[in-house]
């Protein structure tokens, strides 16, 4: 039974989140050794040296060597490292025991193992093998989601497995491969330097990828123009060249205006369209339904604004487009996806230097982790589990039987319905805390406790955690080693750098654990990442993201290989041990393993697609009861749902708690004041926070950024209104209302900031 | 070898852009990390106006030729290295006075009075004496902090200029530190701030040549 053993009171003051000490111990601690691995948060993955001593953490040096971020870093990533020694770290296993301090109970790790996997097997013989379900995270290595993914369709023989990637990537992702047949960025963010234009929609760039800034402004020293779509002015539209102040959730519309004007003005590149293309037609002719008065009233960017657009994107001779979760987060987050890449396509600035097309993953493995299958229509090397061909060449790998690989499950959301009707009784979850990140969150919780079993595997107690039967002891990043693929699709290695304290074990010894314990394990004898990483090698082969030619030492030796990187040559079949990868997508004369020499790009024909990019009206949108927007982000300071960075004391008292932003005209019509406490409120729920009051935000629009948990949780009042092909959710518009709180809210005389 | 050092760190220099800081803090995250005053930040970012802007400043010690705050210092406890760098004061000396913070034109020094001590940025001198770049400036995301030499960020940064003679009132003060401001013809010798404080800026710091005329507030015609 899922249900929190205890007041979350009585758990926050057992398990935290309380805060690290400030600093490592003391002075004197010199590191015995530096270790060169990455940060373990967000999808850039800055390269990093961890100072060590002792099988500890307790520092960092910048790696200037390091090509993507030469030793530049962003605050999260300096300190990282006091995650490491944290009070707060779970060190052995615990039980519910709603008698016991806290909820919970330490247990031995393998009694917890035992009880876990007896449960999986109680409820799966009684309900069938699909009453259980696992969720996985985009924060863990590849070797990592590529075990989780054969774990839940091999070990366990259930087809509902997804990830925390639902919340991120998968908007772009299919987007990309509907109009390129590959999901990756297309170029090194070395070609944004020296591009004529840059277009950033729908980011966040200087809080949440800081370390991409850099690039976009060396770009603009060297002529290029910066364009920024966004409903904020935030760090890196500030100083942009033309700013769209785009209303949330009018993406798509912007982007067929924009087309239609360059459309118009024959700022297009009709010889490549012609010859690299298919479907222009249709979107053209979808487009002349967006002529420009229509835009502006629909988009609320100013007329010349949007010519100043078209004019600059249209006469540009070479160009960089990269879109992020603000045009993604939405139930027509795929359109505006494919509206940003017909953009991109009539340009025809692709598949050659300075002129590229990305979208900036959030996780830290955001690419990686939503390439070898843990999502829940997913098999190895962004394989299809409903292709029969493709099934085949897994079951070879995997030595299985094709037909006991189960079919494709449902989202992440979807998942938590299955729950809530009661057709899934046990969940294993990891590197996902749904409590925080789903939108209305409060149905999350509810669902939760429907569960007749919760494993969660963490290193901390997140809030999901909380209703866990049994938590297993993980690891934090530094504690193992494996790849991930990083925001321009080069994979990098992470390092060990310290070793699990108490009975902490490396999540995928205890996912074999697990199968040990079910008398499984088939399959689950792996004797470390690196056997893991051969294994993938293998099942990535002669897939879309082929990993076979990569190796550690590779990875190593060149500081990273793009994917794909095949270990034969796929025309002749000879073996390239040599190959370094591939940095840039679609070149021309590029040769991939579905056009098969037709053309660049990953279709039959070789040709890439346009897509009409229908616009449609957010759901939940402004209403005579609601009349304001609501979107949510990041801060810089804080990552995802803030289970490590809640508990690293310098990072929350940076932007200790989350604040609603208002414009002043705004604030002067409800009678708020900077730092006064005020109430949202949707059709969801309500919270109160304080005001900051900002003259930059669209004054019909409302922001609060996301990564706090209970009463100051933004996520109880987004919609769960999903896009219907990426199933992401809208969480970067809702209806709302807005006004004075009549006082401090109840929690503010009882939580620290961080809690 | 000594010698070496001091040439190489003489070529190095700090060149400061706030237009393009973000406000993300990693500099000051990085900056208490530091032996030598740990758990303090010695560069400080603050806000210009965060209700008008998202504009923030990082300010590192300036490192003067002649350093007021040296000049102030009734106990001779701030001392320049022979390479130009202002040093926090001696632990020894320091009467915890102030007059150091009260005099400095770019309000660097802080007294820190539990410990009766001033403390300032010294340039990350343990590592800028040995060939390192300061740690603000490796870390920072947008190189609004950079430390390399002048041919380096003539290369780079082709639309501004490093300057490093500023004028308070009937004083002028030459620095270390260099910021960059917008390229023009003819530059002014010094930056004069106590006028720039007197007067509205006349124009944007940062030209906007595609912005609309009323870039100023993009927002007016949004209908609440």
């Amino acid at each position: 039974m899922a249900t929190l053993p205890t007041s979350d009171t009585d758990i926050i003051h057992a398990f935290g989140p309380h805060l690290s000490s400030n600093l490592r111990a003391t002075s004197s601690d010199d590191p015995e050794r530096l270790v060169k691995t990455h940060c373990c948060f967000c999808g850039q993955q800055c390269g990093i040296q961890l100072k060590v001593r002792g099988g500890e953490v307790i520092g960092f040096e910048p790696w200037e060597d390091f090509p993507f971020n030469r030793g530049m870093l962003c605050p999260k990533g300096v300190k990282r490292y006091l995650q490491g020694g944290h009070p707060d770290r779970l060190t052995t296993a615990l039980r519910r025991d709603p008698s016991a301090v806290g909820g919970f109970r330490s247990a031995g790790y393998e009694e917890a193992i035992a009880h876990t996997a007896a449960e999986i097997a109680r409820v799966q013989e009684r309900y069938g093998r699909s009453a259980v379900a696992v969720l996985g995270g985009a924060s863990l290595t590849t070797e990592k989601t590529y075990l989780l993914g054969k774990f839940a369709r091999v070990c366990l023989g259930t087809p509902f497995i997804d990830y925390n990637g639902r919340l991120c990537m998968v908007s772009a992702g299919a987007g990309n491969k509907k109009a390129f047949g590959i999901d990756r960025t297309t170029s090194p963010w070395s070609d944004m330097v020296g591009t004529d234009v840059i277009w950033v929609a729908g980011s966040n760039v200087a809080e949440c990828s800081p370390i991409t800034t850099n690039y976009i402004w060396q770009a603009r020293e060297q002529g290029a123009k910066v364009i920024v779509q966004d409903p904020r002015i935030t760090p890196i539209a500030r100083t942009c060249d033309l700013y769209l102040p785009v209303r949330p959730g009018r993406d798509a519309a912007l982007f067929a205006g924009v087309l239609q004007l360059m459309i118009e003005k024959g700022w297009i590149d009709q010889g490549f369209i012609d010859a690299h293309t298919v479907g222009f037609e249709a979107v053209a002719a979808y487009c002349r339904e967006w002529p420009l008065a229509r835009t502006v009233e629909v988009t609320g960017v100013p007329e010349r604004s949007l010519r100043a657009a078209a004019e600059i994107w249209g006469t540009a001779r070479t160009s960089f487009l990269f879109h992020a979760r603000g045009i993604e987060h939405h139930s027509n987050g795929v359109q505006n996806v494919l509206g940003a890449i017909n953009l991109v396509l009539a340009s025809g600035r692709i598949g050659k230097p300075k002129s590229g097309y990305g979208t900036i993953v959030g996780q830290a493995n955001g690419q990686g982790g939503r390439e070898h299958g843990q999502k829940c229509d997913q098999l190895p090397g962004l394989r299809d589990i409903s292709n029969p061909e493709h099934r085949r060449h897994i079951a070879a790998v995997w030595g299985v039987e094709e037909a006991s690989i189960p079919g494709p499950g449902v989202d992440a959301y979807e998942l938590f319905r299955k729950i809530d009707a009661g057709e899934i009784k046990a969940l294993l979850a990891i590197c996902f805390n749904p409590k925080i990140s789903l939108p209305d969150s409060d149905f999350v919780a509810r669902a939760l406790d429907k569960l007749e079993h919760f494993t969660a595997i963490d290193f901390f107690l997140s809030e999901t955690a909380r209703h866990a039967d049994v938590v297993l002891p993980g690891s934090l990043q530094e504690e193992d080693e494996g790849t991930v693929t990083q925001v321009e699709g080069r994979v990098i290695k992470i390092n060990q750098a310290a070793t699990c304290p108490g009975q902490a074990r490396q999540d995928w010894v205890i996912l074999q654990d697990l199968a040990r314990a079910l008398g499984r394990p088939h399959g689950f004898t792996f004797s470390s990442p690196g056997a893991i990483f051969e294994e993938l090698r293998a099942a990535s082969r002669g897939g879309i993201a082929d990993y076979s030619g990569i190796t550690y030492e590779k990875i190593e030796r060149q500081m990273g290989v793009f994917w794909p990187c095949p270990a034969s040559d796929p025309r002749t079949g000879a073996p390239t041990p040599d190959y370094p990868g591939t940095p840039r997508l679609f070149e021309p004369g590029s040769y991939n393993p579905i056009a098969k020499g037709a053309g660049p790009f990953y279709f039959p024909d070789g040709k890439a697609r346009f897509n009409v990019a229908d616009y449609r009206t957010p759901a939940d949108d402004v209403s005579a009861d609601f009349p304001l927007y609501l979107t949510t982000g990041r801060v810089v300071s804080q990552f995802l749902s803030g289970t490590q960075t809640r508990r690293i004391g310098p990072l929350v008292k940076q932007y200790a708690e989350p604040r609603i932003e208002l414009h002043p005209r705004l604030a002067d019509k409800l009678g708020i004041a900077e730092g006064d406490w005020t109430t949202c409120e949707t059709a969801r729920g309500t919270i109160t926070v304080r005001a900051s009051v900002v003259s930059t935000i669209r004054p019909d629009t409302v922001f609060i950024p996301y990564h706090w948990a209970g009463p100051k949780s933004v996520n109880r009042l987004t919609v769960a209104a999903q896009d219907p092909i990426s199933k992401i959710p809208q969480y970067k518009v809702c209806a709302c209302r807005v006004r004075r709180a009549d006082g401090p809210p109840e929690y503010a005389a009882v939580l620290e900031p961080q809690q | 070898m000594k010698e070496d050092v001091l040439s190489t760190a003489q070529r190095l220099e700090f060149f400061v852009d706030p237009s393009r800081c973000i406000g993300c803090q990693s500099c000051v995250q990085a900056c208490s990390e530091c032996d030598t005053h740990r758990g303090d930040s010695m560069i400080h970012l603050e806000y210009v106006d965060r209700a008008r802007s998202v504009q923030t400043v990082p300010v590192v010690c300036m490192h003067c030729e002649q350093p007021t705050c040296a000049e102030v210092c009734p106990a001779d406890a701030i001392k320049r290295t022979a390479d130009g760098v202002v040093q926090t004061a001696r632990k020894a000396r320091c009467i915890a006075c102030g007059n150091c913070v009260m005099a400095c034109p770019f309000g660097v020094p802080e007294l820190y009075v539990e410990r009766q001590l001033m403390m300032k940025c010294d340039m990350c001198y343990d590592r800028t004496s040995i060939g390192k770049r300061p740690m603000c400036a490796t870390v920072c995301p947008s190189q609004a902090l950079f430390f390399g030499t002048r041919e380096q960020i003539t290369e780079i940064r082709p639309r501004s200029m490093p300057t490093n003679q500023f004028r308070f009132g009937g004083q002028v003060i030459t620095t270390r530190v260099n910021v960059m401001v917008p390229r023009a013809p003819t530059p002014p010798a010094v930056v004069d701030v106590t006028a720039a404080m007197d007067d509205r800026p006349a124009s944007r710091t940062v030209r906007l040549p595609l912005a609309p005329p009323d870039a100023a507030d993009p927002f007016a015609g949004v209908e609440i």
